[in-house]
C-alpha cells in the first residue's frame, strides 16, 4: 500500500486548465519533493489533496483510503502545513495546539500527551506558553509541523513550507522532515520551487504548467547533472514549441 | 466527550478567547446600541408617539420600545463581524485548518455559528445590564425568557453572515455588506418603529419590513421579554435560519471551489 496515490487528476478554473492528467505514487516512508516553478499547479494539487476542492476527474488515495469515498477517514490520516501560516498569533503555542487537537477530536489527557510528544520531537516544549506572535518565522513553522503531527498522521503534506525563511532555518526544517520519514515511517509530500531542498535519494515529481514532466528518484532524473540544471532543461524543453 | 462536541467546544472557546482579547471590539459592540438608546431615543421620544400594541399592555417609553431592536442590532453586527472574520480567516489560511478537520463540514460551520451566537448573547446581556443601570428596566422574568430567543436570533443572523462570507471573494468587498445588508435590514425592521407606524407612510415599506427576517427576530425577542411566544416570528426566524445555513453549507461545498480565484495564484 502506498502512502499517497494520485491517478489521472485534472482540474480547471473555468477555461483555464490548472492540472492535466496528473498521476504519481509516493511509497510509505518516502520523502517526495514536488518541484515546480510558480504557477505550475502545486497549490491546486494541494487544494485537491486536502479536499478544499473536489476533482472533476481523477482519483486520490491517502494511505490506502479513497479520499472521495471516505473523506473524513482520509483527512484524519493526513497532516497539512499550508503555504500561508495558519497559527492564531494572539493565542499561546499550547492553545494553538489544543485547538488543533480538538478539531481532530482529541481532548483531555490524550491531547496533552500527544501535544507534548509533538513538541518534544521538534524541541519546542519550552516555548509552549509563549504567544505565537513572539516566535520567529522558523519557530512558527516548526510549531506548525509539530501541530500537524499531533493526531499521528501517516502522510504529511507541506506546501512550500520554507517560504520566507533564511537558508539555515530552511535546511534545518528540511532535514527534520527527512528524519521524520526515515525514523517514523511518515510519508511526506513537500512542494517547493527550491532545488536545494531535494536530496539525491528523495522521490521527485516535477510539475510544470499543470503536467508532470518527470518523476522518479532524484538521482535517476538528474544523472550526472545538478538538479538545478536538469530542472531548467526540462522546463525549457516544455516551453519550446 | 465525543469528537464532534470536542471540536465544537474548542471552536467556541477560541472565538470567546479572541473576543476577550479584542477589547476594542467588545467596547464598540456596546457603545453602538448605547448611543442609540441614550442619544437617539432621547431625541426621538417626543416625535415618535407609540400606542399600546402587543406585547405591551400599557404605555411604554420609546427607550423601552427600542431595547429589543437594539439587542437584535448587537446580534446583527456580531453576525456580520463573524462573517468578516471568516473572510479574513479564509484569506489568511486558518479557514483551511478548520476545513481539513476530519469532521463533517456542516458541523464545523454550525460550530462556528454557535460560537458567534454565544459571543453575541454575552454582548446583549452586557448591554442590558448597562441599560438597567441607566434606569431602563425590563420585567425580571424577561431577562431569562429572552435567552432562548437570543439563541435563535443569534444563530439566524450568524447564518446570514456565514452565507455572505461564502459569497465574498475579498476582504475589500466587505464595505458593500454595510450598505446593502446591515443598514437596510436594520432600518426596514421593527427595531426603531412599529409596523403600523411604517404603514402610515408607506404600505409597501410596511410589507417589506414584515418579511424582513430581522423584523421577525426582533419581534421574537420583544415578545419573549414579556413572557410571550410570538409563533409567527418564531416560525419565520427558524425558516430563515434553515435557509441561510443550508445556502452557506452549499457555498462552502468543496465541489463548488471554496477558495476559487485564490488557489491558482499559488504555485
Amino acid at each position: 500500500m502506498s502512502g499517497l496515490a494520485v491517478s489521472h487528476l485534472s482540474y480547471s478554473y473555468g477555461s483555464r486548465e490548472a492540472l492535466r492528467d496528473v498521476s504519481f505514487e509516493v511509497a510509505r516512508g518516502d520523502f517526495c519533493a514536488l518541484l515546480g516553478p510558480n504557477g505550475a499547479g502545486k497549490t491546486t494539487l494541494f487544494a485537491l489533496l486536502t479536499r478544499l476542492f473536489l476533482p472533476r476527474e481523477g482519483h486520490i488515495e491517502i494511505a490506502g483510503v479513497d479520499l472521495a469515498k471516505e473523506p473524513r477517514k482520509a483527512l484524519g490520516r493526513m497532516g497539512v502545513i499550508f503555504q500561508q501560516p495558519t497559527l492564531d498569533l494572539d493565542l499561546t503555542v499550547w492553545r494553538n495546539l489544543t485547538y488543533y487537537a480538538a478539531l481532530h477530536g482529541i481532548s483531555g489527557r490524550a491531547a496533552t500527551k500527544q501535544i507534548e510528544a509533538a513538541l518534544d520531537r521538534l524541541g519546542m516544549r519550552e516555548r509552549a506558553s509563549e504567544k505565537a506572535r513572539n516566535l520567529n518565522g522558523g519557530h512558527r513553522r516548526r510549531m506548525e509541523i509539530a501541530r500537524a503531527l499531533i493526531h499521528r498522521p501517516s502522510l504529511l503534506l507541506l506546501d512550500e513550507p520554507t517560504v520566507g525563511l533564511d537558508v539555515a532555518t530552511r535546511m534545518s526544517i528540511t532535514a527534520h522532515v527527512h528524519e521524520l520519514c526515515r525514523d517514523e515511517g511518515l510519508t511526506a509530500l513537500w512542494a517547493t520551487h527550491l532545488v536545494d531542498e531535494v536530496m539525491p535519494h528523495d522521490a521527485l515529481v516535477i510539475l510544470h504548467r499543470g503536467r508532470i514532466i518527470a518523476k522518479g528518484r532524484m538521482d535517476d532524473i538528474t544523472g550526472e547533472a545538478t538538479l538545478g540544471d536538469r530542472f531548467s532543461e526540462l522546463t525549457q524543453e516544455e516551453a519550446a514549441p | 466527550m465525543n469528537a464532534w462536541l470536542t471540536a465544537m467546544a474548542a471552536i467556541i472557546a477560541r472565538e470567546a478567547l479572541r473576543f476577550v482579547t479584542q477589547r476594542e471590539r467588545f467596547i464598540a459592540a456596546l457603545v453602538r446600541p448605547l448611543v442609540w438608546l441614550i442619544v437617539f431615543a432621547a431625541g426621538f421620544r417626543a416625535t415618535l408617539g407609540l400606542s399600546i400594541i402587543p406585547p405591551y399592555q400599557t404605555y411604554i417609553t420609546y427607550e423601552v420600545y427600542i431595547v429589543p431592536g437594539l439587542c437584535g442590532m448587537i446580534q446583527l453586527f456580531n453576525g456580520m463581524q463573524s462573517s468578516l472574520s471568516l473572510v479574513y480567516d479564509r484569506e489568511m489560511g486558518s479557514m483551511r485548518l478548520l476545513l481539513t478537520s476530519p469532521l463533517p463540514r456542516w458541523w464545523l460551520l454550525f460550530s462556528k455559528l454557535v460560537a458567534g451566537a454565544t459571543i453575541s448573547i454575552l454582548q446583549v446581556y452586557a448591554f442590558l445590564a448597562i441599560a438597567a443601570a441607566t434606569g431602563i428596566l425590563l420585567p425580571w422574568s424577561g431577562y431569562l425568557l429572552i435567552f432562548p430567543a437570543l439563541i435563535l436570533s443569534g444563530l439566524m443572523l450568524g447564518a446570514l453572515g456565514l452565507l455572505l462570507s461564502s459569497t465574498i471573494d475579498r476582504l475589500e468587498n466587505f464595505a458593500g455588506i454595510m450598505n446593502f445588508v446591515i443598514f437596510p435590514m436594520f432600518f426596514l425592521s421593527t427595531a426603531l418603529y412599529p409596523l403600523w407606524k411604517m404603514g402610515e407612510s408607506s404600505p409597501l415599506l410596511r410589507d417589506v419590513c414584515a418579511v424582513n427576517p430581522f423584523t421577525q427576530a426582533v419581534e421574537l425577542i420583544r415578545f419573549a421579554l414579556y413572557g410571550q411566544l410570538n409563533f409567527e416570528a418564531l416560525g419565520w426566524t427558524v425558516l430563515a435560519l434553515g435557509v441561510f445555513f443550508a445556502l452557506a453549507v452549499r457555498g462552502y461545498d468543496p465541489s463548488r471551489g471554496l477558495i476559487r480565484g485564490k488557489a491558482g495564484a499559488g504555485g
